[in-house]
């Protein structure tokens, strides 16, 4: 734990730093391109910011916005087609074996359905095993860090679930299974990917409340991947709104929820949805559902939607600006 | 207690690895069709095995007739044979006997290979995906363009004739199909959470195969090989009956091509020709009944 606290102590310095990065996907394969009839879904298109140590960073978006495409490059399960990731200085594309293996150490991810995230056929003993073994830990070992690792994320009476499989498990308690393993080798970046979306209303707060603490007392550096404003609030000190593979805004997470700069911001504090049936809700400023990522419009990707669309926007890609505390990629800033 | 906990788990593990493969394979035991398969196989495989002490007589010997008459064409009954001699004086009952032998030697050896070569193949290319996935498919196309039997009559003139003939043409053809099916079924694998999981947890790609993914398409290998069973039976007895098997060895197909080119039919030595035939049929059905139960149990949704 001391080691821990060392790292905490550095808040300031950037542990990982996203320039112009691109995750681009060829649709329709190889005899399509041949007739000239394949299209790029640009996933992540030209994307920067810094993570600084022990900061929690929202990834705030809609579905195909591209959120879970950074996390998995963040993650190096997926390259970069273009721009560079470095992670604690290293780039992460041209890690080599060792390194890598001490990257899958330090970095981990948090899944969104529990149920996918663990393997049937395995027991928890057996799940949790796998990091320890990949790591080298040895077998008398184990047993002790499983304890410990069910034991942070409050799983209680942890002995007990050791050798079950996982459909005897409820969603939350398998969530926490899922934490655990990302927690038992003490890494220092986590993404956690819609982690509560798959669960009941009544268990999130329990386990939104886990990885809130868990995060603060290992000065974890995480990533909260969501479509929930909410959420993200609830968890995360910044955030960064995506849409089609661009970052919109980016900024301490209040400013963004009290006074949103983008029209896209707006719309989704908007989209919020308010606890009282009874009171009308006025429409939103955008309309229909986002455009066909193959075919995204020219210059910003927004203005379709966009109530305060003009010609610039057509012509224009809009590059990220300061205001204030915030970056904002929109013409009318 | 922990400490001690460690150990006996292990050791039960081992010990449980028999009971857990028998049970990964998924033996199809509630469909009757494959029950009545399985007992085929049975009785085949244990008259194989005691094949030396099942046959009343050595199957290649030229028999004689306690008058020392060449003991050719005899019906079944006569002089002790139960099920009559060939018309150079062989025993029909012993060459049927030791039929099976070579007929299930090649039928499970086939399907080993078949099984084995396609489940790899298409474990790689489902699993790594991009250009090995398109090589290995590529070569399965060929493959699939390549018409079995005739292949196996040239590996034949370009071989010693043997039956493994058989056996090596199955290997090299007919893993396409095993291949294609499983590489199918790991790519709906490969995108599942817990894949994912593992590589996150820094597992290399060979452990993740073995561990995450093979025993998802074990049962489905196991469909494939029976399949392949009838298949390299039916083959060897193709080829023998057009004569290019191995003239050494006696297999139900060489059985019928002797019968044929003696002319047994117009003999109306139905003794001769008929128990190979119907063996080739029982063995080869016996197959196809146990993968039609795998089918239900593999894909219920079928239903029949």
């Amino acid at each position: 734990m001391n080691m821990m606290m060392g790292k905490a102590t550095r808040k300031t310095e950037v542990l990982i730093s996203i320039h112009e990065a691109r995750l681009h996907y060829a649709v329709g394969g190889a005899f399509a391109a041949m007739r000239g009839k394949s299209t790029v879904v640009k996933a992540v298109d030209g994307v920067t910011f810094d993570i600084r140590r022990s900061e929690s960073v929202g990834l705030l978006g809609e579905s195909g916005c591209g959120k879970t495409s950074m996390g998995r490059l963040l993650l190096k399960l997926e390259d970069t087609t273009d721009g560079t990731i470095h992670f604690d200085g290293e780039e992460l594309t041209k890690i080599q074996r060792k390194r890598l293996k001490e990257f899958r150490t330090r970095a981990q991810l948090i899944f969104q359905n529990p149920f996918d995230a663990v393997n049937p056929r395995f027991t928890i003993r057996q799940t949790l095993s796998e990091p320890l073994e990949n790591a080298g830990i040895k077998r008398s070992e184990r047993e002790a860090r499983i304890i410990a690792a069910l034991e942070l994320v409050r799983l209680p009476e942890p002995a007990q679930f050791l050798d079950r499989y996982p459909h005897q498990l409820s969603g939350g308690q398998l969530q926490r299974v899922v934490m655990a393993r990302a927690l038992i080798l003490q890494p220092e970046f986590v993404v956690a990917d819609e982690p509560v979306s798959m669960l009941d209303v009544s268990v999130r707060a329990g386990v939104l409340n886990v990885f809130r603490d868990v995060r603060d007392r290992l000065g974890l550096t995480a990533i909260y991947i969501s479509h929930d404003l909410a959420l993200v609030r609830y968890v995360c000190e910044r955030t960064i709104v995506m849409y089609l593979g661009r970052i919109m805004e980016d900024g301490p997470t209040e400013d963004i929820v009290h006074q949103p700069l983008h029209p896209y911001t707006k719309a989704l504090v908007a989209a919020v949805p308010v606890p009282n049936p009874d009171q009308s809700h006025d429409p939103l400023p955008i309309g229909r559902g986002a455009p066909d990522p193959r075919n995204p419009p020219s210059g910003c990707v927004f203005r379709d939607r966009c109530p305060q669309a003009f010609e610039r926007c057509a012509a224009e890609v809009p590059q990220p600006r300061p205001v204030g505390t915030r970056s904002v990629a929109c013409h009318l800033f | 207690m922990p400490e001690i906990a460690v150990p006996t788990m292990a050791r039960s593990r081992r010990a449980n690895i028999f009971a857990r493969m028998f049970r990964a394979l998924k033996l199809p035991t509630n469909d009757p069709f494959a029950v009545a398969g399985l007992l085929i196989y049975l009785v085949f495989i244990i008259t194989a095995i005691f094949a030396d002490s099942i046959a009343t007589h050595d199957p290649n010997e030229i028999l004689y007739t306690p008058a020392y008459d060449l003991a050719a064409d005899l019906r079944p009954g006569q002089e002790g044979f139960v099920m009559g001699t060939t018309s150079l004086g062989r025993d029909v009952f012993s060459q049927l006997v030791y039929g099976s032998r070579s007929a299930l030697l090649i039928g499970i050896t086939a399907a080993f290979m078949v099984a084995l070569i396609g489940s790899v193949i298409g474990l790689v290319a489902g699993y790594f995906g991009r250009w090995v996935d398109t090589v290995l498919m590529r070569l399965a196309d060929i493959a699939f363009g390549i018409p079995f039997l005739p292949f196996v009559i040239v590996l034949a003139a370009f071989l010693k004739p043997s039956i493994w003939n058989v056996v090596i043409a199955m290997a090299l053809v007919l893993w396409r199909d095993t291949a294609r099916v499983i590489r199918s079924q790991v790519l709906t694998l490969r995108s599942r959470g817990y894949v994912e999981a593992a590589r996150v947890a820094g597992s290399s790609h060979f452990k993740i195969i073995l561990r995450h993914i093979a025993p998802n398409i074990l049962p489905l290998s196991f469909l494939y090989g029976s399949i392949a069973i009838g298949w390299a039976i039916l083959t060897e007895a193709s080829i023998s009956f057009l004569g290019f098997g191995d003239p050494d060895s006696i297999s139900w197909g060489y059985m019928l091509q002797d019968a044929f080119a003696s002319q047994a039919l117009a003999k109306q030595a139905y003794y001769w020709f008929v128990p190979p035939g119907v063996c080739i049929i029982l063995v080869v059905s016996a197959g196809f009944f146990i993968t039609r139960g795998y089918e239900n149990l593999l894909f219920p949704k079928l239903g029949r």
